[in-house]
């Protein structure tokens, strides 16, 4: 999920044709006198911290200003916050715009219908999930003709609005169709969107470019997402690792097995800390890499738990070996490790060869690890 | 036929030149099934495990009769491999690659759909009848013929639960693994009625994921269409909310597709549910109907 801040989103939007308030990101509360002046921002001005979480407006994270120096002292306020865990880095100066009306648009996709899905709610400025079913209209879209003008008129009248601001939203939702599509977006989603005298204006922006489709958009990759830094080193490495709160580390291979090995974990009393997904692998040097990966986590306790159906279960014992043979002696921790299915055998002699515990059953092997973990022994 | 695929099913492998693509066509055809052609472009006119290479599929198709097809070819490709197949005429392709854009996949969908093709996947294992044949990566070695169904949308824990059941002393009929993504071409939905319909399938194991409704879409049509016993599984109960679990598909998103809302739905229509992966074969053998084959 590559999550765009506003101010990126909007970038976007600009792009396509989107009507949007007159803005500017500055980085620095020095940089303000000049973003008024160059994007030619009247004042009231507003200021809005580009953070990823919602509830912004209510967090202190949006701010108003009527003069030049008191957007520079709320910038300044702004840039100090930690909203929501998340330290802001950039801050969005927009004009203050006389809104009649507050409206919601969004486009996203139905995996069980697999359709794009278009929503339109006349209630917008709330959060979509507060907002009454009834007000909501849901419109499926085949993508082969794509979002077509019955459609769109439907959008329109689930909005309440006629006439030139009508025509402004019909416009709109073009744009928005030909965004989804064209920058591979999992969600666009405009709330509020602003009637401001004969048409609509996007206040704010909310754009998420779907993470399989990056090899198109090399122009996002330098956004980071919510990531933690040994998770960023493991998106690098192409190993799926997952942080959570507690202390004993999980190697799997594939999504369901990782998934049902936490379960068990946690029937037991364990508590998984990291989890990390090998996928179907063939090199031992991936295996070492994702476990030396594990190390730097510092778990009490690893247990491995690999269904070898592509990957062979020696492989996996070979590069595990080695990596034990890495780590250095005072930071090495309990390995509990249950490794099943092609080359069985072979694996399991190797490891038990290097003196690591090598369980076939999943309850037992899952009430070692916990066991050694200090957790629930 | 049996559920997709049978004896005589004639499998096309679209990147056997791959690495991926050269291993698993020797595996299929190791579990008896009858790879007859390889797709790559380019390549035409080698040969790969026994097996003619041909530039198009439309080659393939003329020379070989295939009629279903196995994609390992890369992500940003894959959409070109499938419309090709579905352009040459092949009912049903298993798609293995992972990491397509789920926009491709809307269009392969439709697109397939329209011509009366079937897509399995993707980033999924594949379907196998032991005794069979086989289109896809599933290990040959956790399989033994039998009269039970298993779907999934898991790849390595269906390998764990086949190899469960067959540890038990009972095998499969058909096994199923539709893929963890957002857009899959068949869904459990989907799966039901092939494993309903099947005179072959005496019980059917559901194994399922958090994330998205599927579970719950299947529970709905198990209650108004299923007679036969369903054994069901839901992966990622521990999962925090907002974490995405390994694929796209796994993360339950505003409190929505967690396992419990999933287990719920399945209980209500009569599934037997198993808490844990390990419960499952035991649960096979005291609802697999007694007259059955086993």
């Amino acid at each position: 999920m590559v999550k765009l801040a506003e101010w990126r989103g909007k970038e976007i939007f600009r792009k396509y044709g989107v009507p949007l308030p007159r803005g500017h990101v500055v980085r620095s509360p020095s940089e303000v006198a000049h973003a008024l002046r160059t994007a030619e921002i009247p004042l009231p001005c507003v200021i809005k911290a580009q953070v990823l979480a919602g509830g912004r407006g209510k967090g202190g994270a949006v701010r108003f200003a009527s003069s030049i120096a008191e957007a520079e002292e709320a910038t300044r306020a702004i840039l100090a916050l930690e909203f929501k865990g998340e330290k802001v880095r950039e801050v969005l100066i927009e004009e203050k715009l006389p809104i009649e009306k507050e409206l919601y648009v969004s486009l996203t996709l139905d995996r069980s219908r697999r359709l794009p899905l278009a929503m339109a709610s006349a209630q917008g400025g709330v959060e979509i999930e507060n907002v009454e079913e009834s007000a909501i209209v849901r419109v499926f879209v085949d993508p082969f003709p794509g979002l077509v003008g019955y459609e769109r008129r439907q959008l329109v009248q689930a909005l309440g609005v006629t006439g030139a601001v009508a025509k402004s939203v019909d416009a709109l939702l073009t744009q928005l169709w030909r965004i989804f599509l064209e920058e591979d977006a999992e969600l666009v989603e405009i709330n509020p969107l602003a009637v401001v005298g004969d048409h609509v204006v996007a206040l704010d922006a909310k754009v998420i470019i779907e993470d399989d489709a990056s090899f198109r958009h090399p122009e996002f990759s330098d956004v980071r997402d919510d990531r933690t830094p040994l998770e960023e080193i493991a998106r690098e490495k192409e190993i799926a690792f997952v942080q959570l709160d507690g202390n004993i580390g999980v190697i799997a291979n594939g999504a369901g097995l990782t998934m049902a090995t936490l379960d068990v974990l946690a029937e037991f009393g364990g508590k998984p800390g990291v989890f990390l997904d090998l996928g179907g692998t063939d090199d031992p040097k991936k295996v070492t890499e994702a476990f030396l990966l594990m190390a730097q986590a510092k778990p009490s306790a690893v247990f491995l738990n690999i269904f070898g159906g592509v990957t062979r279960c020696d492989t996996v014992a070979t590069g595990l070996v080695e990596a034990m043979r890495q780590v250095p002696a005072a930071e090495r921790f309990p390995l509990v490790a249950r490794i099943r299915g092609n080359n069985e055998a072979e694996g399991v002699a190797i490891l038990r060869a290097a003196g690591i515990t090598s369980l076939s059953d999943l309850k037992e092997s899952v009430q070692a690890v916990v066991a050694a973990s200090g957790v629930g022994a | 036929m049996t559920v997709l695929i049978d004896k005589d099913t004639r499998i096309l492998v679209q990147g056997i030149t791959g690495h991926q693509g050269t291993v698993h066509a020797r595996n299929m055809n190791a579990f008896g099934a009858q790879v007859v052609a390889g797709a790559t472009p380019g390549k035409g006119g080698q040969e790969v495990e026994g097996v003619p290479v041909f530039d198009s599929v439309a080659a393939a198709v003329q020379k070989t009769g295939a009629n279903a097809s196995c994609i390992f070819v890369p992500a940003p490709f894959a959409k070109d491999a499938y419309l090709e197949a579905v352009d040459a005429g092949i009912p049903l392709s298993v798609i293995v690659t992972e990491h397509i854009p789920f926009h491709d996949m809307l269009t392969m969908y439709h697109y397939g759909r329209s011509r009366g093709s079937r897509i399995i996947g993707p980033n999924c294992p594949g379907i196998a009848a032991p005794g069979k044949s086989k289109v896809g990566i599933i290990p040959n070695v956790v399989f033994r013929p039998g009269r039970v169904g298993v779907v999934s949308r898991s790849g390595t824990l269906t390998y764990e639960i086949v190899n469960g059941i067959k540890e038990r002393g009972l095998g499969q009929s058909t096994c199923l693994g539709l893929g963890g993504d957002p857009v899959v071409g068949t869904s459990f939905v989907d799966a039901l009625p092939l494993f309903e319909q099947d005179p072959e399938t005496d019980l059917i194991v559901l194994v399922g994921e958090i994330g998205g409704t599927a579970e719950e879409d299947a529970a709905d049509y198990i209650g108004r269409r299923v007679t036969k016993p369903v054994v069901a599984y839901v992966a990622g109960r521990s999962a925090p909310p907002g974490k995405r679990m390994g694929h796209a598909g796994a993360i339950i998103a505003r409190g929505k597709g967690t396992a419990d809302s999933k287990l719920a739905a399945l209980r209500a229509v009569g599934a037997h549910v198993a808490t844990f992966p390990y419960e499952i074969p035991a649960l096979v053998e005291q609802f697999l109907p007694k007259a059955s084959g086993r």
